[in-house]
């Protein structure tokens, strides 16, 4: 199974195994990874489970859909590497993913 | 105090169809909502985007169905109640009392809690001088345009908010519209009309760029903005609007003693009954065992929830099912013939 780390902004970092075709967020809500709300349950409508993906694995991972972009407009803090885990799909290309995830969600 | 037999909280897709419910059984209903406008998620993070999955609208957007719900419940003359946040409840005798921030109160045997996600309330800047500043010169919404007359407005966000506050503030003072990057997702006219103004000098538009510092000693002077390439730039500045978008809090329900999940409420899918006896809660807010978050789960919800509201709030009466096609008391409700 696909590897992925999640840290925070004090640098705690935690590394779970997510098995293929979950999303990032549906990782990090299974395994308690703190920091993550996703209030609206993965449907693209708030943007609670905002991570800024590593900057090796940015452009690696399929490219935001204008929908996620404008939504990422509404989280706190957005950056240029911003994503919404919701939105990233698990898969074998994706092992060793590492996100961090923002100071706080609301 | 008003006593109504259900004080519904939430004025979405659920909550007004819990109106429809509830009125078909011959019960009366108050509706209150945060927001200034009817429709919940529904109007304001997706009014013009489609909706596909309501049974027998193979397509609608969010402000359409919002339009059609109102219509469906105009027979019961619902009072709906915005801009109100309902912040206390107590219990008294078989009856629950709510009140608002306004001071109303409503008493009702039923509570049906049709929340959402929370109450919706506009993300804020995390500086710490946004805070001592807001409602001085740091604002995020518009209530009284006046006062923004003839100041150095600096405008924050890409939504249609911050691009119609920058046409329409631009008449008297000077804007300058800042977006953490280039695209807009506000309506393209309104853009383009700004882009106009931008060529004439009444507007500037700063973009991919965020903001820094607010520069202050009593009263705001100026901000820093810092774009993506690193360079920062200083903008005079009198008042700052801030348009992030809306943030979702579930505020005071929490505080309420009902079994919560995370930021859902426990129910019994058999009536949508919370841990407290005549509170009820339906749509996106409940859980239960495979719940999913979609519209019509909340319609299914609310229609078993109002048979219990009715037992609870009639209790010399029995309940009869009836359908609407063939009910002559519910066509009288509904002023058929």
């Amino acid at each position: 199974m696909p590897k992925i780390t999640y840290k925070d902004t004090q640098g705690i970092s935690k590394t779970i195994e997510v098995e293929n075709g979950l999303s990032v967020m549906e990782g990090a809500i299974q395994n308690e990874i703190p920091g993550i709300d996703a209030d609206c349950g993965g449907s693209m409508a708030c943007a609670t489970c905002h991570v800024y993906v590593d900057d090796k694995w940015f452009d690696k991972i399929p490219k935001a859909e204008d929908a996620e972009v404008d939504m990422i407009d509404m989280a706190f803090e957005p950056k240029k590497n911003s994503r919404l885990s919701c939105q990233i799909m698990v898969s074998d290309e994706l092992d060793g993913l590492e996100v961090t995830t923002p100071e706080k969600q609301t | 105090m008003k006593k109504t037999d259900v004080i519904i909280i939430g004025a979405g897709p659920v909550g007004l169809f819990a109106v429809h419910q509830l009125g078909i059984k011959g019960l009366n209903a108050v509706v209150i909502d945060n927001l200034d406008k009817v429709g919940g998620q529904c109007i304001e993070l997706y009014p013009d985007k489609p909706i596909y999955d309501i049974p027998a609208v193979p397509e609608c957007t969010g402000e359409e169905l919002t339009t059609r719900l109102l219509e469906q419940i105009k027979p019961f003359k619902t009072e709906i109640l915005l801009s109100e946040r309902v912040e206390e409840l107590r219990e008294e005798k078989t009856n629950w009392v709510v009140k608002t921030n306004n001071k109303k109160e409503f008493i009702a045997p039923n509570v049906m809690i049709a929340g959402g996600v929370g109450s919706f309330e506009p993300r804020k800047i995390s500086l710490k001088e946004a805070e001592k500043l807001e409602g001085k010169s740091v604002f995020y919404s518009v209530r009284n345009k006046e006062q923004f007359k003839n100041k150095k407005i600096s405008i924050f966000g890409g939504g249609d908010s911050a691009l119609d506050w920058a046409l329409e503030l631009s008449k008297f003072s000077k804007i300058t519209l800042v977006h953490r990057r280039e695209e807009f997702r506000g309506a393209q006219h309104t853009l383009s009309e700004i882009k106009k103004l931008e060529k004439e000098g009444k507007v500037s538009i700063k973009t991919p760029c965020q903001i820094v510092s607010l520069d202050n000693e009593r009263d705001l002077k100026s901000i820093t903005i810092k774009f993506d390439d690193g360079k920062t730039e200083k903008i005079p500045t009198d008042v700052m609007l801030g348009f992030f978008g809306l943030i979702m809090k579930l505020g005071p329900i929490a505080e309420w003693g009902l079994n919560m999940n995370k930021k859902t409420i426990e129910v019994n899918p058999e009536n949508f009954e919370t841990n407290k006896k005549g509170i009820f809660a339906a749509g996106d807010i409940c859980s239960y065992p495979g719940k999913l978050k979609l519209i019509l789960s909340g319609f299914h919800e609310v229609a078993l929830a109002s048979v219990e509201c009715f037992k609870r709030a009639r209790p010399n009466e029995k309940y009869r099912f009836e359908f609407t096609t063939s009910s002559k008391t519910i066509k009288d409700r509904l002023g058929k013939k």
